[in-house]
């Protein structure tokens, strides 16, 4: 494997604050190992940046492990780039080619004001969350395991649901800026379980609703946020989330 | 908890739109069975008969109410979720690349449905408004030479291609769709229902596509 012998044209999102107008600017990269990831090859930008006295570019990232869903960007036209089933800090170099010119813009939605550069509020996702993506237990001693049987069928499908790192690809390739993937992989990991049964009415309305309110779009079925989910996230999962939604609202008593 | 009305949710508004257009469906299997009876080649006799019936017949009249309801419920949901949408994202990318995880007409129900609303108009000009004329002025309308007559121009065979092709990319995304919306989605039946929803979108578009070529053709007399 050869090393450091990559030239790349970025053409990156750069903006300020939450207020100001961005506009892509373009900067030269030397000498990038194909072994580096994609934020690897954003910290060698940065470094030269600083080195010339320059603003380096905000993005998110955490783990780089691809399982905390933090980073996010939109590349070439894609999120997370052109390799299925990675998160970007998972793709590497060796899927560009020297000389390449490579455009980088942050994940586009009304709900996800951009913070800075590259960076993006995605809090909406937490108030999702918050109106009802959980489940009561009693506190006092933790219970036998197995206590509760669960149909092997359902745990799997509740445990490939549970997946979701919460990334927000699905609504940065979604061409209505839908959320429904995110929304019904966690209206499912807890519908599908006998734990998540006594809220389940109220959970997908709450969900939904909150949902609307943050102005995301609403499905097309074009299945892009399935293709583009680095933890392959079903379609399966917003039929249930129709299903739910439907159900809860004939037996809603409010 | 914020719950809302369910009609106003994006959800509601959905299964209003693959409701009505799986009703739409339904249809098309009417209007294609009563197109096809021009293959009995008897001169229009048959043709005509059924004709007459869909324009006398009580029910059928009263379906003719509920299928403009059902058009135009789809067309007013599909202008208010067009608007919702474009409101999601009031910054747009530089640069997509939507062949890469999804089909063209997948993303464009929208510009193929404003088409088809097009090519309705035109057809609408064509046969319907003469055949309540005729029905509400008591004549007795000879549909199938008045077809005969639109269809011996080039340009009117053109357009109703054209309007049937619409039709069949509309179909090919929309009925499998209406189905997931609806809540069904299951790894044994999808599949089985996506080769369904081709099969039935190429055969009743080739049937009404048949229409004007054999005609213009001179196959059908």
């Amino acid at each position: 494997m050869s090393h450091g012998n990559m030239n790349l044209t970025l053409k990156v999102w750069k903006q300020k604050n939450k207020d100001a107008k961005g506009a892509l600017e373009t900067y030269q990269v030397k000498g990038i190992s194909p072994d580096m990831s994609f934020l690897e090859m954003f910290d060698v930008l940065n470094e030269q940046l600083i080195t010339e006295g320059k603003d380096p570019i905000a993005f998110d990232h955490d783990c780089r492990e691809g399982i905390c869903g933090m980073c996010s960007m939109f590349i070439n036209g894609r999120p997370h780039g052109p390799v299925k089933g990675v998160t970007t800090c998972q793709l590497h170099m060796r899927s560009f080619k020297d000389g390449d010119t490579i455009v980088v813009e942050p994940w586009r939605s009304a709900a996800f004001p951009v913070v800075k550069d590259l960076a993006v509020d995605r809090s909406a996702f937490d108030r999702v969350i918050a109106a009802g993506g959980f489940v009561s237990v009693n506190t006092g001693n933790a219970k036998d395991a197995n206590n509760i049987l669960i149909n092997k069928d359902d745990a799997d499908d509740a445990f490939n649901a549970a997946a979701c790192i919460g990334c927000g690809a699905c609504v940065a390739t979604c061409k209505n800026g839908s959320a429904m993937l995110f929304v019904s992989a966690k209206v499912s990991q807890l519908a599908l379980l006998p734990q998540g049964q006594i809220e389940k009415e109220a959970r997908v309305l709450s969900m939904v609703g909150q949902m609307d309110d943050e102005g995301f779009g609403a499905c097309s079925v074009t299945g892009a946020c399935e293709i583009e989910c680095p933890k392959g996230i079903s379609l399966e999962n917003i039929a249930r989330m129709n299903r739910e939604y439907l159900g809860a609202n004939i037996k809603s008593k409010h | 908890m914020s719950k809302e009305n369910f009609l106003q949710s994006s959800l509601g508004k959905k299964l209003v739109m693959g409701i009505t257009g799986l009703f739409l469906i339904t249809f098309l299997i009417v209007h294609v069975g009563c197109n096809a009876c021009i293959f009995a080649n008897d001169g229009g006799v048959l043709f005509n008969e059924v004709c007459h019936f869909m324009s006398h017949n009580f029910f059928i009249r009263v379906m003719e109410i509920v299928l403009f309801a059902g058009i135009f419920t789809h067309m007013i949901q599909a202008l208010l979720l067009t608007m919702k949408n474009n409101k999601a994202r009031p910054i747009k990318y530089a640069v997509t690349n939507g062949a890469s995880n999804s089909k063209w007409y997948s993303r464009s129900m929208g510009v193929l449905g404003s088409l088809l609303l097009m090519f309705f108009v035109v057809h609408w000009a064509h046969f319907w408004v003469p055949t309540k004329v005729a029905v509400f002025t008591g004549q007795e309308e000879n549909t199938f030479e008045h077809m005969k007559e639109i269809f011996s121009k080039e340009y009117v065979v053109a357009i109703y291609l054209l309007g049937i092709i619409s039709l069949c990319y509309h179909l090919l995304h929309g009925f499998p769709s209406a189905f997931q919306t609806v809540g069904l989605n299951n790894k044994k039946y999808t599949p089985l229902l996506k080769k369904a929803g081709a099969t039935f979108a190429i055969v009743v578009c080739t049937l009404f596509a048949a229409m004007p070529i054999t005609v213009y053709l001179g196959i059908i007399k």
